[in-house]
């Protein structure tokens, strides 16, 4: 797989740059504009049932789709210090569940950490895993620690067939996928009876929506049963946003326009009433707060006073804050939604 | 360059409704019915009607169904061997007519 953006010099590295690019005139109606006409600007948060961490951008794998540009290069990882603050927030406030991201989570320093220590505050706590993390020789005891730990595991797989799960995540990646996962049902995950949850992620593999979640998640359970009896709890189905090593592919492929007006086509006012950002917080791996991991690998900041960082966490502040809107908010809001937790509609 | 087939008027389609809505409606309706969720699955249809668009060579149908089977999930691999069915169907139909051929011969040739 190719190297990252960051790693190319590529223009498109830099948030600055794509959010020129987002904001530039264009032939559907700016999203701020549509939420306006849909009566529902400004959009607010309603709570914060979900902290989301970032703890870095590195990663084993370069996935095309990435809107980290994540990948063996990048170096921005969280410190233990931040990593500290984030579990203190935690303590000090009812937060249900920590979902914790990356890059490649597991492979920072303090994942572990994390994992434990929210456990213990009895919170529920994902982990975004790339499966081929817990094939690494160094992470030999890390899908037994996800299993102790009762850690619901969400596992992206763009695919049951391999052409095209590779195309997106690098030669070998679907192999290396079906292993993961059938190391993690012997562990318990997924099967029945089991309080281990496997949940698996269809993002597509090219410019297009995603299908309907439930007839998909029917298709994956009978394939991957099937061909390599694979067992899971559900799948979530996630839209390409336009950012990033997606943005890069869309331009490249002469895709950007038509995808940006198949998702404006496609704006959906009861998705956009669900999104994730009003009842999440997103923690970028220098304790900077944000409202999604979208709007962090974009560097748009808060539209929140004082609270911009972990150490000035306020919940009362942050739970009724203003979202930052932009065009790549269309993704989130196309047809039944897109959120972290899948279709949300 | 002047050619027959313009990928933009593939969206001209509703068009057809000015010619005559109640019939235009009537195929509509129609046409929604049939590719609904029912004992096949909305991808299980896409699929067909891909095959379908190669055995009749409609460019709009083939343009159409490329894009609504990657929508509901299929991909390039299942795809192509949808087209191979369309392939075996047309070619198997013209072999089969071969059958008549030989009655044919049969009667005339020593």
């Amino acid at each position: 797989m190719g190297a990252t953006l960051f790693a190319r010099a590529d223009p498109l590295a830099s948030a600055e740059e794509q959010r020129r690019r987002l904001g530039a005139a264009a032939p559907w109606v700016p999203f701020v504009q549509r939420m306006g006409e849909s009566a529902m600007a400004p959009l607010r948060a309603i709570g914060v049932d979900v902290l989301q961490i970032n703890v870095g951008k590195f990663c084993n794998q370069t996935c095309r789709h990435c809107h980290v540009d994540a990948g063996p290069e990048r170096r921005e990882q969280m410190s233990e210090e931040t990593a500290r603050l984030c579990v203190d927030v935690l303590a000090k406030n009812p937060i249900p569940t920590v979902d914790i991201t990356g890059g490649a989570p597991e492979l920072n320093a303090n994942f572990r950490w994390i994992v434990e220590q929210a456990r213990a505050l009895g919170r529920r706590v994902i982990d975004r895993c790339n499966l081929s993390v817990l094939l690494l020789k160094p992470q030999a005891d890390l899908a037994g620690f996800l299993a102790h730990h009762g850690v619901e595991v969400v596992a992206s797989l763009p695919h049951y067939l391999a052409s095209t799960t590779d195309a997106q995540r690098g030669a070998g990646a679907f192999a290396r996928s079906i292993e993961a996962l059938q190391l993690l049902n012997r562990l318990g995950y997924g099967v029945e009876g089991s309080s281990l949850v496997l949940t698996l992620v269809h993002n597509p593999a090219g410019a297009f929506l995603p299908p309907r979640q439930d007839a998909l998640e029917a298709q994956y359970r009978r394939q991957l049963g099937r061909r390599h009896g694979i067992v899971f709890n559900r799948l979530y189905t996630i839209t390409n946003l336009p950012i990033s090593r997606f943005l890069q592919f869309l331009i490249e492929s002469g895709n950007y326009e038509d995808y940006m007006q198949t998702l404006a086509n496609s704006f959906n006012p009861s998705a956009a009433s669900a999104a994730m950002c009003r009842r999440m917080i997103s923690v970028g791996w220098d304790g900077s707060l944000y409202d999604c991991d979208f709007n962090q690998m974009l560097e748009t900041p808060l539209r929140t006073g004082a609270c911009r960082h972990i150490r000035d966490f306020d919940l009362s502040e942050l739970q009724t804050r203003q979202i930052a809107m932009a065009n790549h908010c269309y993704g989130c809001t196309a047809g039944a939604g897109s959120s972290c937790g899948g279709a949300t509609t | 360059m002047e050619t027959y087939y313009k990928p933009q008027d593939l969206p001209r389609f509703g068009e057809l409704a000015r010619g005559n809505a109640e019939l235009w409606d009537k195929f509509m309706a129609y046409y929604g019915a049939v590719f609904a969720e029912g004992a096949l699955t909305e991808r299980e249809k896409a699929l067909i009607a891909l095959a379908v668009a190669h055995a009749v060579q409609c460019p709009y149908c083939i343009d159409a169904y490329s894009h609504t089977c990657l929508e509901k999930g299929s991909n390039e691999e299942e795809m192509t061997e949808a087209v191979h069915v369309a392939c075996a169907i047309r070619g198997g139909a013209a072999l089969v007519h071969g059958v008549q051929m030989r009655s044919v011969v049969e009667k005339l040739a020593m």
